[in-house]
């Protein structure tokens, strides 16, 4: 990563213009070629720096249902209790964490119902019980991490 | 809200943007709609909200953040919009819900994420929010994660591809 990735990172997390030649005017911005544009974001995808480069949905809009979950792991059993979990297609990502309840994990499907059942399967499977944290409100933030 | 045509588009945009210099058009192609109904469809999508963003989303761990801490409060009902809305002001908050409470094991109700490089630079900067905010005298605790074990990224199919990491 260079000062070049660097700008092209912090500038496309602000977002991606919806226009014909939508990298020609990003790269206008930033004083670059179209062709280098391409090629710096196709080498930061192929080494996993970013993730993805598309649209972020709003899961409850789009009609889906998402939530924060946690458990409390005994620690000897972390990896078993990971492993059920994280098999769970509708398990977006699960962290370990320094508390008590100390895996916490992001669940999202298609609709409320199918929510309701995998936290329910969860408890089943794990033995455990599953602390169900939805959001009530969000606050807005400028969702952009400097690179 | 949305037709049939939008959520062939959706599912088309969701595999990630072509890298190409008319991406639209290519995109169009794959569903068999034309480069300016994409425009449109994707302009309105936007603007309705249900594309939260259009744009690159990174591996935190990749670009050095590596001290992310989720940091809850027991804040009295009343008060909590008015702290939510002081406190996802910072730059360096990068998440903030209200959630319920658990009681007796989880009194918390406010929940925002630091994402930093650096666990102390992560404590400075709660300490300065705490002091700035004056909540000094509300019970709080720091999550400091310690192991990914999951990061979607591969599935598109499922809406759980599409949530933003935590971590």
């Amino acid at each position: 990563m260079d000062e070049l990735d660097t700008k092209i990172i912090n500038t496309l997390q602000l977002g991606f213009p919806v226009c014909a030649s939508p990298y020609r005017q990003v790269a206008g911005q930033l004083g670059i070629t179209e062709a280098k544009l391409l090629a710096r974001l196709e080498n930061l995808l192929a080494n996993g720096t970013l993730t993805r480069f598309g649209p972020l949905f709003h899961a409850e809009q789009m009609g889906g249902a998402l939530t924060l979950a946690a458990v409390s792991v005994p620690v000897a059993e972390f990896d078993k209790i990971a492993g059920i979990i994280n098999a769970f297609p509708e398990v977006a990502h699960n962290y370990a964490r320094e508390h008590t309840l100390n895996m916490w994990f992001v669940i999202a499907t298609e609709t409320p119902q199918q929510l309701t059942a995998t936290l329910a399967a969860i408890a089943r499977q794990t033995g455990l019980t599953v602390y169900n944290m939805p959001k009530k409100r969000e606050y807005f933030v400028n969702l952009k991490l400097e690179a | 809200m949305i037709d049939d045509r939008d959520q062939k588009l959706l599912e088309a945009v969701q595999k990630g943007l072509p890298l190409c210099s008319r991406p639209y058009a290519t995109l169009g192609q794959s569903i068999a709609m034309p480069e300016a109904e994409v425009i449109s469809r994707l302009t309105r999508l936007k603007q309705q909200g249900l594309i939260k963003r259009l744009g690159v989303i990174v591996k935190h761990k990749r670009l050095g953040y590596r001290a992310n801490a989720m940091v809850v409060w027991n804040i009295p009902d009343t008060d909590v919009k008015n702290l939510g809305q002081q406190i996802s002001r910072f730059d360096f908050v990068t998440l903030c819900y209200q959630r319920p409470r658990h009681l007796p094991e989880w009194p918390y109700n406010l929940f925002c994420m630091i994402h930093g490089k650096d666990r102390n630079i992560v404590l400075e900067q709660l300490r300065f929010m705490t002091e700035t905010c004056g909540l000094t005298h509300y019970e709080r605790d720091i999550l400091f994660s310690r192991r990914c074990f999951k990061q979607c990224g591969a599935l598109y199919k499922t809406p759980a591809s599409q949530v933003l990491a935590y971590g």
